[in-house]
């Protein structure tokens, strides 16, 4: 928060209603790091479902708030393109990693044919195969968490077990599995805040993660089949015969796609618990309703805020008239409270019905292919977590977050927790 | 009232009561048929509805849409019988059909 919010005697609530409409730009990244952007989507829900912000840091763009229009943006890819050539998949317009050739920045048929080749490595039949693996370097991470004392539930669990079940599956080596996460923070950082001064800069780390994962490839190709993913795309029929370019596109896809949304799940679904005492009890009590949390805490938290669209033709959503080369923002964070599709959308019930349906993994041809995998990560997390401290509010936040100022990445720079014993 | 039968790979079958009007989708998630997790509620954006369809009552639907289509281009393993289920309305036509879910949705 900036001097002059801390100095002004309005909530954020107010200030959030009090902007002229025309004005309201939800984009900016302070409201993501102070956590009133909800108040200014309540807002635009109500008074201007899609509404247009002429002038942003990002620029022009248009916000789509509600669960049925995103929904409408999402099932119409011909007009709402994807392709990095149109501007790309976030607010913001130019990321050298967009350059690198990524289904999830293009249009059919290329978009097609690519997501055909990884989809079978993360089918569910594929990931009850690797589920023992997973489990087992997580669980002694687990053990070696302090107890009776405070830490920082990010750095020592979320970043750590995402990068240790990324190097699992990766097969990756284990004294360097740290290079995964930091190829991955540099693909989505936003430049000048800290990480990346130019995509200069940005692009040569990711050079650097496209040899190394070449040289991986290159060893499992010569030797027997494993149960990585690098070795099955290796040793697929579907997949072998991709060329250079395409493998580091989707291996590079596959480690960003997976790497902040999981870390930041796995930080929100203690922040959600904790914040809703009644609802950990119950988990407590009953732990089969860790899958149902998993997905009711993937939507309380929505790891990605919003994913962009440009249009292609002119088109009416909502009533407005987008024309072609606008910038679409479709706000999963927006949606995923969005009375009109989801009940009681502001609180966080572990068991609510059709407790799946929400927009945190997207709808339509882009819709998450690692879902499952994220799903299957987070129950193994909880289940290890419940057997090794089975009592509710056992695992105690004891700080306030510190959030990351994106309207991208919507995730945790820190949690201070306390585990007792 | 009309029956509809999913049968899973294992071979397993399970014969349920349905009525005019609604998908075969919602019969399934009413009824809990494993397999069928209809992750976006019937608008066609999901994929995870899939079921492979008998010959014989394939002929008796009609032609998948555009973003039936699309969306089919992921499902596994795509069949000719392939289909999304939230995209079939059942009617009296439709009584006795007989489709497959698949090992996995995603
Ligand atoms: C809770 C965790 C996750 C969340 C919230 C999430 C969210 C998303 C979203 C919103 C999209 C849609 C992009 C669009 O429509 O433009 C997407 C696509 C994608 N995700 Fe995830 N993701 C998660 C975990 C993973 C994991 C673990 C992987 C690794 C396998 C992964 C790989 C991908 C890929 C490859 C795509 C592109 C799909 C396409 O364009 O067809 N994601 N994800
Ligand atoms: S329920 Fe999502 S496509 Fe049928």
């Amino acid at each position: 928060m900036t001097q002059a919010a801390v100095a002004t005697p309005t909530t954020p609530s107010s200030l959030a209603y009090a902007t002229p409409l025309a004005d309201l730009d939800p984009s900016n990244p302070a409201l993501f790091a102070d956590f009133t952007m909800l108040d200014y989507f309540e807002r635009l829900r109500r008074e201007d479902p899609v509404h247009y912000c002429a002038k942003s840091a990002f620029g022009a763009y248009w916000s789509v708030t509600k669960f049925k229009d995103i929904m409408q943006v999402e099932t119409h890819p011909e007009i709402y393109s994807s392709d990095s050539r149109s501007g790309g998949i976030t607010i913001f317009d130019s990321n050298a990693a967009a350059s690198l050739p990524m289904f999830i920045a293009m249009d059919p048929p290329r978009h097609d044919e690519q997501r055909k080749v990884v989809s079978p490595v993360v089918a569910p039949e594929n990931l009850a195969r690797l589920e023992a693996v997973i489990r087992e370097r997580p669980a002694a991470a687990l053990d070696a968490l302090p107890v009776n004392e405070d830490f920082d539930w990010v750095s020592r669990v979320s970043i750590n077990l995402t990068t240790q079940m990324l190097a699992t599956l990766f097969d990756f080596p284990w004294q360097d599995r740290a290079q995964l996460s930091y190829w991955s923070d540099a693909a989505t950082a936003v430049v000048g805040q800290g990480m990346i001064d130019s995509e200069e800069q940005r692009f040569g780390i990711l050079m650097e993660c496209a040899q190394y994962m070449t040289r991986l490839w290159n060893e499992r190709l010569n030797s027997e089949p494993g149960n990585d993913l690098i070795s099955m795309l290796a040793h697929d029929d579907r997949t072998r015969n991709m060329s250079p370019e395409e493998f580091l596109g989707n291996v590079i896809l596959l480690i960003v796609g997976g790497n902040d949304t999981t870390r930041n799940s796995m930080t929100g679904s203690v922040l959600a618990l904790n914040e809703n005492a009644d609802q950990y009890a119950k988990l407590a009590a009953d732990p089969a309703l860790i899958p149902s949390m998993i997905s009711e805490a993937i939507r309380w938290q929505t790891p990605l805020a919003h994913m962009r669209r440009t249009a292609t033709e002119d088109a009416v959503l909502g009533g407005k008239n987008i024309r072609k080369g606008d910038k679409v923002i479709m706000w999963y964070v927006s949606g995923n409270r969005d009375e009109e599709a989801i009940d009681q959308p502001n609180r966080f019930i572990i068991d609510r019905e059709r407790v799946r349906q929400h927009l945190s993994f997207g709808f339509g041809i882009h819709r998450c292919v690692g879902n499952r995998l994220a799903e299957q990560q987070l129950r193994i997390l909880w289940e290890e977590l419940f057997k090794r401290w089975p009592k509710p509010m056992q695992i105690k936040v004891v700080g306030a977050p510190k959030r990351v100022p994106s309207p991208f990445v919507k995730g945790y720079e820190s949690l201070m927790v306390r585990i007792s014993a | 009232m009309i029956k509809v039968t999913f049968i899973d790979t294992q071979g397993a079958s399970r014969a349920l009561d349905a009525v005019d009007g609604q998908s075969l989708m919602d019969v399934a998630v009413s009824n809990r048929v494993p397999g069928i997790d209809a992750d976006c509620g019937g608008s066609c954006a999901c994929g995870t509805c899939h079921v492979m369809v008998a010959p014989e009552w394939l002929v008796k639907l009609p032609p998948a849409e555009d973003m039936e289509n699309a969306m089919l281009e992921f499902v596994e393993p795509r069949t000719p019988g392939s289909r999304l289920s939230c995209q079939i309305k059942l009617s009296p036509a439709l009584d006795g059909i007989v489709v497959t879910t698949p090992a996995g949705q995603h």
